[in-house]
């Protein structure tokens, strides 16, 4: 194996997460994201799990680091629920 | 629920301030639960990182030697970096490694995993896989935490839950954190053979280096790190999450580029990336923190206090996670009134020199949230140094000249003048 530069998916693909199919820990309201105009969120998620699709923004919970960082930038408070996942389930750090 | 059932403490999180304080009381026989979101403890938790020695000292004498430590750092490193060269400082002193090494690398979901079981042969009871969503309050104390359908009852509460502490959100003590209050941090851990390691660092043994960058955070605010563990190289960057924004560059981006930087690849080469994470960091050090770390039934510890500091040169969080979770627990010990729980606790971060130590690098926060010390000078030291080392055949410049006319390049006297002077006003 040799170093080099990783993308995000691959980079998440090493880690262990146990996904919480039932409950989402972050809820957007997508309609308040669509009036933001400097959405953050894309750029400071450092599993970078905030997407522009067709102009609406997507966001996928299942490879969260539960850092909080979105939830810290979020400026027009779209973001309407932040916690963190139920018991057990999220990411998984075997070194940390 | 009878006073029977009900706990001495509860303690909401099982990382270093948690397991420290779970440690303390449970030894002098209370009856403490430590509760963990984590299906284990430390699976949730992420250092750069280091641990100083000095704390777990104050948990109980030479405990750490059963520890899962990495290695014990003798090599302390600042890199300054520009776009394709570096300047590297590499302080090298035994002392730092004699009977009781001064600080460990580590990683946190074996070290955290290690330190909540040895709570637990303590006495204390840890639940793991429980999220405490809410405090139970009665005429205005606290008296226990909500978890699903759960209620759990004790005489004090420790919120030891992190950064993000909605804990003590919960309990009024602070507001949520805001961009310029934090960074966002971003490490990759990096397999190598131990040999590999000892010889690209310069090392014997279990000996380790722990490396600050300034500089390598493409124009953004923060800072890089990279630290020798027994079999892997943890690297990793701190940004400003408002400055990351501003930018435009994605944390992740900047930390492949670091890689990949000709400074710092060959030390990784040939290594495997086995796990990326992220995770917030205190950055303001004392102004940080919460104005008031207590209430009638509650205190709170460790990251979720904003217990960090940074000097440039020292990163310091786990330990200050520790002394204040066995402050707590010295202070729950010494008073069976809830209600004098949280004045003790402040008087014994005083007393084992957290509170004042943090008030002396109180400012450090504002130099280091200069732009110029993360881009400016680095470029314009690192080419002071190209100057200095080059040679072409053609009649050099004066040195005094040269120099003169490379500084005058990046910075204008003013700004020496008055980062000079910032400098003098925040350490002093």
């Amino acid at each position: 194996m040799t170093v080099k530069k990783l993308t995000p998916e691959e980079l998440l693909g090493l880690d262990k997460f146990a996904v919480d199919e039932e409950e989402p820990h972050i809820v957007l309201d997508k309609t308040i994201c669509a009036k933001c105009v400097d959405k953050p969120c894309l750029v400071v998620c450092p599993a970078v799990l905030y997407t522009l699709k067709d102009g609406e923004m997507n966001f996928d919970y299942a490879g969260c680091l539960e850092c909080g960082t979105c939830r810290v930038v979020c400026k027009d408070k779209g973001i309407i629920k932040w916690t963190y996942p139920r018991g057990t389930f999220g990411v998984a750090y075997r070194n940390g | 629920m009878s006073d029977e059932e009900k706990f001495d403490a509860i303690i909401i999180g099982a990382g270093p301030a948690g397991a420290a304080c779970a440690y303390v009381l449970a030894k002098e026989g209370k009856s403490v639960i430590l509760v963990e979101r984590g299906a284990t403890a430390g699976e949730k938790n992420l250092t750069g990182g280091r641990l100083y020695t000095y704390a777990m000292e104050l948990v109980e004498p030479g405990l750490y030697k059963q520890a899962p430590m990495q290695r014990k750092v003798v090599r302390e490193q600042i890199m300054m970096m520009s776009a394709n060269s570096a300047i590297t400082a590499d302080y090298v002193n035994y002392d730092f490694n004699t009977d009781m090494p001064q600080s460990f690398t580590v990683l946190r979901a074996p070290f955290d995993e290690w330190f909540a079981g040895k709570a637990e042969e303590q006495g204390a009871m840890l639940a793991c896989g429980i999220l405490v969503e809410d405090l139970i309050e009665k005429d205005g104390k606290i008296v226990g935490v909500r978890a699903g359908d759960d209620e759990i009852y004790a005489n004090v509460v420790i919120a030891a839950d992190g950064i993000n502490s909605f804990i003590a959100q919960k309990a009024g003590l602070r507001d949520d954190i805001t961009a310029h209050s934090v960074g966002v941090g971003a490490k990759e851990i990096i397999e190598l053979p131990s040999s590999v390691i000892q010889d690209r660092f310069n090392l014997n043994g279990d000996e380790g280096a722990a490396r600050v960058i300034i500089g390598g955070t493409e124009g953004v605010l923060g800072g890089g790190f990279l630290y020798t563990n027994q079999e892997s190289i943890s690297l990793g960057v701190v940004l400003n999450p408002a400055d990351i924004a501003r930018s435009g560059k994605k944390i992740h981006d900047i930390l492949q580029e670091l890689k990949m930087h000709p400074a710092i690849y060959p030390l990784i080469k040939d290594g495997t990336t086995v796990e990326y994470g992220a995770h917030l960091v205190p950055e303001l050090g004392f102004s940080g923190m919460p104005k008031k770390l207590y209430r009638d039934g509650l205190v709170v510890v460790g990251d979720a206090a904003g217990m960090c500091m940074n000097t440039g040169t020292i990163l310091r969080g786990i330990d200050l996670a520790i002394v204040s979770g066995v402050a707590a627990a010295r202070a729950i010990i010494a008073n069976e009134g809830a209600s004098d729980i949280g004045v003790a606790y402040m008087q014994e971060l005083e007393k084992l020199q957290l509170l004042p130590t943090m008030r002396l690098y109180g400012k450090y926060h504002e130099l280091l949230s200069n732009p110029r010390m993360i881009s400016t000078y680095p470029n314009m030291m690192n080419e002071i140094m190209k100057m200095m080392f080059s040679v072409d055949g053609t009649l050099p410049k004066r040195i005094d000249k040269a120099i003169f006319g490379i500084v005058k390049k990046h910075v204008t006297f003013g700004q020496i003048l008055a980062d000079g002077w910032k400098g003098f006003k925040a350490t002093t």
